[in-house]
């Protein structure tokens, strides 16, 4: 699997290994791109990684996100209905290059498939991109994906399910680099808590398969359930609690309560 | 002979595929993996199990009302210059074709020992089938429909709750059919464990288009020993519409193979083609996914999902299935287009000339009919026509825009002085 030694999942595999080496878990931080508004998003993002974010993941709003429950399709109707394009959000997202961490796209199979992958693994690379989240494209699906990805060195992250077989665990293990997201829970984002013994399971299943990083996401939501994931995983993904402190109240005060909750998180993922 | 009986023919290979050419494949969340592979294995070893056809066939003679007659329209025919003849679904059990799929889903989910059942209804004829089949077999049942649909199809929310169904109204997105789809898919992979989406159109990841296809292709299998029996040789077309695309493919399934039997799908167009207040996917759409499967959709350059419009709320949906698809750019099938205005047309002229109330989503079938079928398929063509469902529960939707006077006011003493 090392073979592929590209641009971006070297950076990915950098920020979770200089978290591994402080002893904590890796703070994965999702927003999405230009919620509430451009400004506001990108003090947010500053925000974040001030407060010890070690990884971005940029949503890119799609019109139907099956994954994602009411929080995060709100932040993506949002956006959509300020009527700002996919090649806008791409734009914002290559203006965040002054950001030291590695940043990911993170959006549905449709946007992707209808700009031509090979287009939207340019432009993500173009932007800065070190990889790319498609919650819609399993493994046995992403053959044409992934040629594009690896000709532009991008890492693609795959979802496994507690409920995965061990062979598609095998599968997903196989085409995921950068890391492997086990899913905390059965169901969309920001709803539910996570499942703690499932999740736990699920992450001791994908490391048989793999030395990539395994990072938990959906279900984590404060610094109690960050610092219990944080115990068994590489990595802890954060996002509907964290669109949640951007979109709720006034925009001039989004990035103070980004940089309070991502702080508050980065002291849960370093005291496992 | 139907795929059911037959476990030799190809439908196997294109199941384990999953592709109709270019279109189909299963882009879902992984956590749905397990439970389409359920799926997936429990249709193969059904289409193997006599018993399961016999008891599909049971339920659907004696419990569903099948076969439906074959019906030729004489007064419509006239009025068309094309002899039409119906193929009668309206007169299934609960009045629409959607029975059919739903008692072969409800049987698979009592084989995968799952308690519970899931839909999406955009008019509300499949959220009452599957509402139906779970009182029937006794399965808990939660059908997701768009809030504007709530409001248009309100005798259907009706009959969905007497018959024990819970009905939630989905109040995002457009708040029609895309987005109960929408819901039904968060709910799905929330509780898949105990829970079978049974999916109302020939549309969804794999193995849904093909397994909608097989149960629904009923129509076909019936309607060549029909016609062949009452009118004697081949159709000159056959006719139905196409909202998610479950009549129509199974309207086409029999007659795919049979050389110069014209497939005529009949989208909706709502205000018009070309209008940005249409349905007419496969006319305006563009390849692109959407709820779990590639296909033609009604997106922009972006890949975000188009609302659609129409005055049908079976056909209000900027998708189609991938079957479809490939059927329209193998040039197997025409995909056409009737407007809300033809739509109503065929309503009132089915009404008069028939004495038949049909759900506004065949009416555009007979719209269309009515206003090309002469020019497009000659005088005289025989046509077969499937009159997908009743329309009782567009009595009141058909009033309203068309605003059409039928005497409602006099006979109720209004507006008189
Ligand atoms: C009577 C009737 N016909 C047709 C349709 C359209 O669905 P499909 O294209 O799957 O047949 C519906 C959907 O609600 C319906 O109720």
């Amino acid at each position: 699997m090392s073979e592929r030694v590209a641009a971006g999942p070297t950076a990915i595999q950098a920020a979770f290994d200089r978290a591994k080496a402080e002893d904590r878990a890796a703070l994965v931080i999702y927003l999405t791109a230009t919620y509430p508004d451009t400004a506001t998003s990108r003090a947010c993002m500053e925000a974040a990684v001030d407060a010890g974010a070690d990884v971005i993941e940029v949503g890119i709003p799609f019109s139907d996100p099956m994954m994602d429950g009411p929080t995060i399709q709100a932040a993506n109707q949002h956006v959509l209905d300020a009527g700002r394009s996919v090649s806008e959000q791409l734009a914002f997202v290559a203006d965040l290059a002054h950001l030291d961490v590695p940043r990911l796209a993170m959006t549905y199979v449709t946007i992707a498939d209808t700009r031509g992958y090979a287009r939207f693994a340019d432009e993500c690379a173009d932007a800065g991109l070190a990889g790319v989240i498609l919650p819609d494209l399993p493994a046995p699906e992403a053959g044409p994906w992934l040629a594009e990805a690896d000709r532009r060195g991008l890492a693609t992250v795959f979802l496994a399910s507690s409920v995965s077989t061990d062979e598609r665990l095998a599968a997903i293990a196989q085409v995921s680099s950068g890391w492997v997201y086990a899913a905390g829970l059965l169901g969309v984002t920001g709803v539910r808590s996570i499942s703690g013994d499932v999740t736990q399971d699920l992450v001791g299943r994908i490391r048989a398969h793999t030395d990539l990083p395994v990072a938990v996401g959906i279900g984590v939501k404060d610094r109690a359930s960050a610092a219990e994931v944080a115990r068994y995983a590489d990595g802890v993904i954060v996002g509907s609690a964290v669109i949640r402190a951007a979109g709720e109240g006034d925009p001039d005060g989004a990035p103070a309560r980004v940089h309070a909750l991502v702080s508050e998180l980065r002291a849960g993922v370093a005291s496992r | 002979m139907s795929r059911l009986t037959d476990p030799t023919a190809p439908s196997e290979e294109a199941l384990r595929e999953g592709y109709f050419g270019d279109f189909g494949g299963s882009f879902v969340p992984e956590a749905l993996s397990g439970a389409l592979a359920q799926l997936a294995d429990a249709w193969r070893a059904a289409q193997k199990d006599g018993a399961f056809a016999e008891q599909l066939d049971r339920l659907r003679r004696d419990y569903g009302g099948r076969p439906t007659p074959l019906y030729r329209a004489e007064r419509l025919s006239e009025a068309a210059g094309v002899e039409v003849w119906l193929k009668r679904e309206d007169l299934a059990h609960t009045g629409s074709h959607k029975l059919n799929n739903v008692v072969g889903q409800a049987l698979l989910t009592q084989r995968m020992g799952k308690p519970r059942v899931i839909a999406e209804t955009g008019a509300g004829q499949h959220g009452v089938a599957t509402a139906t089949a779970a009182a029937l077999f006794g399965l808990d049942c939660t059908v997701y429909m768009g809030a504007e649909d709530v409001r248009r199809q309100r005798l259907n929310v009706v009959r969905m709750q007497l018959l024990g169904a819970e009905v939630v109204p989905v109040d995002s997105g457009t708040r029609t059919l895309k987005d109960a789809i929408n819901e039904a898919m968060r709910d799905w992979v929330s509780n898949v464990d105990e829970t079978h989406y049974l999916i109302g159109s020939a549309m969804g990841p794999h193995p849904f288009p093909s397994i909608v296809r097989e149960l629904q292709s009923i129509i076909s299998v019936e309607s060549t020993q029909q016609f062949d029996f009452q009118a004697g040789g081949l159709p000159d077309a056959v006719v139905a519409c196409v909202g998610g695309g479950s009549n129509a493919i199974g309207s086409f399934a029999e007659w795919i193979e049979v050389e110069g039997v014209k497939l005529i799908g009949v989208e909706a167009a709502g205000e018009g083609v070309g209008s940005g207040r249409s349905a007419a996917t496969i006319s305006e759409g563009r390849e692109a996914v959407l709820h779990g499967s590639r296909s033609i959709v009604l997106v922009d350059d972006d890949g975000q999902v188009l609302p659609a419009h129409s005055v049908s709320a079976g056909l209000d949906y900027p998708g189609v299935g991938p079957e479809h698809a490939f059927l329209a750019r193998s040039g197997r099938a025409t995909y056409v287009a009737a407007t809300d205005q033809e739509a109503i047309e065929g309503f009132r002229r089915t009404c008069e000339l028939e004495g038949i109330i049909p759900a506004l989503e065949p009416a555009h079938a007979v719209g269309w009919v009515l206003a090309h079928g002469r020019a497009e398929l000659g005088e005289g063509a025989r046509v077969v026509l499937t009159m997908s469902g009743r329309g009782d529960k567009d009595v009141d939707e058909v009033l309203e825009v068309a605003g059409f006077d039928v005497g409602v006011a006099k006979a109720f003493g209004e507006g008189e002085a």
